[in-house]
């Protein structure tokens, strides 16, 4: 080891605190790399294994009800590659050991195992022999939630019939990776199921047989999607077909990429962040070290070593610090990896969930911390190489002191001594005191950002479960029932509050946008589902035309009081113009709202409903439940309860993670932040107040005029901080707009009032760190030697 | 004679430019420097006394003017050749030490050594100062004498051609300091190190071959000592 190196380590340990609070940053910066690059990888490379050998569709595609002869039809569609007709039909499960009636997705499947679209992997047990016509094979989702086995039996109200099913396998589909009902976006794995069950079963007992209900096309090389897709649709248009569509509108597919879409842009707006406060502190760290060493810098020049050799001691310390960080990074991430890979194993239903920390991400992460060490050294070392050699052997001229206007108004004048020291001394060095002030309250910001999701998170379920949401329970119906259905549901037991429901399947176009989408027709003067508008204030559906949610009018580009085109995908599927009467605020998925009337007037038909809101008496929830579970006309019910857990479980947790880490994180460059800038106060200052302790101030003198200054460069941070937090969150709001939910930029006070917590105890803790050195401060050793 | 020549400067000017005014640290200053020479320069306080050592050992260049050592060019080098000069040539003594205090007094000898092409032991440098027993102490674990000798080893150990003392003794006691000179003269004796000293002191020019005094940027007179004496006679 050569004296250089030497003097490398001494350095080091010498600044062994700012040291680690960088490498520290460094590797908070490595891990989220590491875990969003290893979630991503793992995701992408599992999703695109599992479509491949289970045959993922391209298009998607449900109807009314068409013959068998029509698949032949697609399948000479050109760009058509494969096809695989089915019946799909919903049904109401009585499921062993839960109260409310579950609700079973039954997809048709054949008798003999042949390979087919949409492929079930079979997880445990056997496929369904020819003939049984009660098996089922069970998604694995809906199997573990509830605690189902081979060989467990279910009920079902089959097209009206009650039927035993047996289960004889448990299984797996690319189709259902997130299994979700509907347009729920959250999944309830108890009340709602994937069955495959025999297509010689599935026909006679909903009278389709020779014919199908959904279609899914796998498309060939080259096609083009959307030609495909305009194809289908008009082969299945007189089937009643409610629109074909492609992977990007199927759900589980949609939900699985933005998960994978969301590890690519936290992997680096995050890393960015933390990198670049390593890099600033970095920048900090050295260049203090280089002014406070410019005269060995000197020496060293004076006894032949080059510049270069010299830029590059510095450069190592430096690297140093980022490569221990990177090492701690890498270790932290891959294990968070492992973490979050758990939880998607919860979420995403893979027959392998693939864990894939390949090598490219450790050439990630060195590259990008390596960088970072370059962009803070850079001053740094450049300084070194600019330093002329006879000049450094000249200590740093003395600062000049210039009374400023704050001196010169006299206010100055009736502070005690000690503050008006404290005070020149910022004013002495203006920029560096911004530079601290700046450093402490990037780390406010980044508090404030990572809490800030909580919020959101809160928010989201706040308005989505308390404001919009307020029914207790929602029951759907097969298909729309005459107004006295109504009455039925109204008279079952415990139902307090009845709002009945439209939903029609529609198309909605404005030029050239287009979306699939389903129309609430809710009835005016409704308690249990409400509409929010800007400022999520609740607001009263309009009489005419159609509320969109703020992102549906956004894809479609249009803003109330334009018009668009409704093709509606049932009945007799009239097609008509709608004005857009206002917008909702909603932050969870795409919604269309009209008023019940107005959508009866555009449907041509008479009061109708296709399911009802329901507030019911907590009392009587079994015994409705019970009721429910027997009612042929039922094809689902869905209560609030379980939704908001299900958001709880999904979201919550899944964000919830992240954000105890970003949390976690942030702390530790608040910290760090702190620390540092109460470090460099006090080398920088030692020997000022070393010489102040020989003139015979106190400790406790010399005590306060460092913390002092650190104190007020720290409330002068925080507000800037808060400031610069909120910022940070409405650019974060912005760009997380998903089109299955939406961040609200709503910051707490709780936010700030954590971020101002985690900041004045890093203060306090520095401050206490510092306080020891000015204790034990040898007061020789400073006068004898530069540090 | 004239081969004896190991520095030769002639015209040397030196200005810095202060805001609006020059201020003329060295004034068309002529010098020759012979091969084991031991030479001390008086003058008083910003006669230009460390701006001319400077320029000789390498660490900056003259506004105006030649400087040679042997066949070589100072002025005209750019800051890679100069660095290869110093390091290959040239051992600094300066006023304040400045040794690294994160080292100890062994590693800062061999922070030196390790670069140049014919050093001796960090060892041995130090028992030439008389520090053998000090060798594993950090800087502020010596009084500034023993640092001063520390910083003397450190120059001495390159074997260098020449060495430049600005102010050696300049922070020492008397006893001190005739021991740091003590040292200089031996390394100058028995290495035949070409040595210059700067210094306030006028007492110590009786130790020197030639005395050089300055005064305002310009030489005024070169005294050549009949006899050098031991630094233990002088006094002050
Ligand atoms: N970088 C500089 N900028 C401006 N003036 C300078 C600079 N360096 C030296 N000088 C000036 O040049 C003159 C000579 O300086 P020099 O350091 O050579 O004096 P000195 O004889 O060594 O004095 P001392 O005995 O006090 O060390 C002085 O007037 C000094 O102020
Ligand atoms: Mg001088």
């Amino acid at each position: 080891m050569t004296a250089l190196d030497r003097k490398l380590l001494r350095d080091l340990w010498h600044l062994r605190g700012q040291a680690v609070a960088i490498a520290l940053v460094v590797a908070c910066g490595v891990a989220t790399v590491v875990t969003t690059r290893v979630g991503y990888e793992s995701l992408r490379i599992s999703q695109q294994e599992y479509y491949a050998r289970e045959r993922f569709a391209d298009v998607f595609a449900q109807l009314v009800r068409a013959p068998e002869s029509l698949g032949r039809a697609l399948a000479a569609l050109p760009g058509v590659a494969a096809v695989q007709t089915r019946i799909v039909f919903e049904v109401t499960l009585d499921v062993p050991g839960l109260a409310e009636p579950a609700t079973g997705r039954l997809i048709s499947i054949p008798e003999h195992r042949v390979p087919i679209l949409n492929d079930v992997h079979l997880r445990r047990g056997r496929w369904i022999e020819p003939g049984r016509r009660d098996e089922v094979i069970a998604s694995e989702a809906f199997a573990s939630a509830n605690g189902l086995e081979v060989g467990d039996r279910i009920g079902g109200v089959l097209n009206g019939r009650w039927q035993a099913l047996r289960i004889v396998g448990i299984g797996l589909s690319p189709e259902y990776v997130y299994e979700v009902q509907g347009t729920n976006l959250f999944p309830d794995n108890r009340r709602f199921g994937v069955l495959w069950m025999s297509r010689e079963a599935l026909g006679p007992a909903f009278q389709m047989d020779g014919a199908f209900n959904d279609v899914s096309l796998r498309l060939g090389a080259g096609a083009q999607e959307s030609e495909v897709i305009a194809r289908t649709d008009r082969l299945l248009e007189r089937w009643g077909g409610l629109g074909a569509y492609g992977r990007e509108d199927q759900i589980s597919h949609r939900f699985l990429s933005d998960e994978i879409r969301q590890n690519r842009v936290f992997g680096t707006v995050l890393p960015a962040i933390f990198l670049g406060v390593a890099a600033f502190l970095l920048h900090i760290v050295l260049s203090r070290l280089v002014a406070m060493q410019r005269e060995q810098i000197a020496v060293l020049g004076a006894f032949g070593y080059s510049r270069r050799r010299i830029g590059l001691h510095y450069l190592e310390f430096a690297l140093a610090c980022v490569a221990a960080g990177s090492l701690l990074g890498a270790v932290l991430g891959l294990w968070w990896a492992a973490e979050i890979n758990r939880l998607y194993g919860q979420f995403y239903r893979f027959p392998v969930l693939a864990f894939a920390p390949g090598g490219g991400v450790v050439a990630i992460a060195v590259a990008v911390s390596a960088g970072a060490a370059a962009a803070g050294a850079n001053s740094a070392v450049r300084r070194v190489l600019r330093l002329p050699a006879a000049e450094a052997m000249r200590p740093e001229a003395p600062a000049r002191f210039r009374p400023g206007w704050f001196e010169r108004s006299g206010a100055a004048a009736a502070l005690p001594a000690s503050a008006r020291m404290i005070w020149r001394n910022l004013a002495r060095r203006p920029l560096r005191a911004g530079l601290s002030v700046l450093g402490i309250a990037l780390a406010v910001a980044i508090l404030v950002v990572g809490y800030f999701f909580v919020d959101a998170i809160e928010t989201l379920g706040v308005v989505q479960f308390r404001t919009v949401q307020r029914e207790d329970v929602t029951v759907a119906f097969h298909d729309p029932r005459p107004n006295r259905a109504r009455h039925e549901l109204a008279s079952l037991p415990g139902v307090l509050r009845t709002e009945p429901f439209r939903v029609v399947a529609a198309r909605l176009r404005h030029q050239h946008a287009m979306r699939r989408i389903a129309i609430f027709g809710l009835e005016p003067g409704g308690e249990l589902r409400r509409i929010v508008g800007a400022d999520l204030a609740v607001f009263p559906l309009p009489p005419e035309g159609v509320v969109l949610t703020t992102k549906l009018a956004e894809i479609l580009g249009v803003a109330p009081g334009d018009t668009l085109t409704v093709e509606v995908l049932e009945g007799s599927r009239p097609v008509r113009t709608v004005r857009v009467a206002g917008l909702a605020d909603e932050l969870i998925g795409l919604s269309a709202y009209m008023d019940a009337g107005a959508l009866h007037r555009l449907m041509r038909e008479g009061d109708t409903l296709s399911g009802a809101f329901l507030k019911v008496d907590a009392r009587a929830t079994e015994r409705l439940h019970a009721e429910l579970k027997r009612m042929p006309a039922v094809a689902g019910v869905t209560t609030r309860q379980a939704a908001l857990q299900g958001f709880e479980e999904t979201l919550a947790e899944s964000l919830g993670i992240f954000t105890t880490v970003l949390v976690t994180f942030a702390s530790v460059i608040a910290a760090a932040m702190v620390y540092n800038a109460a470090r460099i106060a006090l080398s920088e200052r030692g020997r000022e107040l070393a010489s102040l302790r020989v003139l015979g101030f106190t400790r406790a003198e010399i005590t306060r005029l460092l913390l002092g200054e650190q104190a007020l460069l720290t409330a002068a941070a925080i507000p800037l901080g808060f400031a610069l937090g909120y910022q940070i969150c409405a650019l974060l709001a912005n760009a997380y707009q998903w089109e299955l939910f939406r961040m609200p930029l709503v910051v707490s006070n709780r936010t700030y009032g954590f971020a101002f917590l985690v900041v004045s105890a890093a203060a306090v803790v520095s401050g206490a760190a510092v306080r020891r050195r000015l204790h034990r401060l040898d007061l020789i050793a400073v006068l004898k030697t530069r540090e | 004679m004239a081969d004896d020549v190991v520095f030769r400067a002639e015209g040397l000017t030196k200005t810095y430019r202060v805001g609006d005014v020059d201020v003329h640290a060295l004034r068309d200053v002529d010098l020759d420097l012979r091969r084991g020479e031991f030479v001390v320069i008086l003058g008083p306080s910003g006669s230009g006394k460390s701006t001319l050592l400077n320029i000789l050992g390498g660490l900056d260049v003259p506004t105006r003017g030649h400087v040679r050592f042997l066949e070589h060019d100072l002025a005209a080098d750019d800051d890679a050749a100069l660095t290869a000069f110093r390091r290959d040539h040239v051992g600094f003594v300066f006023q304040f030490y400045n040794l690294i205090p994160s080292l100890t007094a062994r590693e800062n000898v061999a922070l030196v050594t390790e670069v140049s092409p014919h050093p001796m032991t960090p060892e041995a440098a130090l028992a030439l100062v008389g520090l053998d027993e000090r060798m594993d102490h950090f800087p502020a674990q010596l009084s500034g004498g023993e640092q001063q000798r520390v910083a003397i080893a450190r120059a001495v150990a390159k074997r260098p051609d020449v060495l430049l003392c600005d102010e050696p003794t300049g922070a020492l006691d008397f006893e001190t300091g005739v021991k740091v000179l003590e040292v200089l003269a031996h390394a100058n004796r028995e290495l035949g190190t070409t040595t210059v000293v700067i210094t306030h002191n006028a007492a110590i020019a009786g130790m020197a071959d030639r005395v050089i005094r300055m005064r305002s940027g310009g030489i005024v007179g070169i005294e050549r000592n009949a006899q050098r004496r031991p630094p233990a006679e002088l006094s002050w």
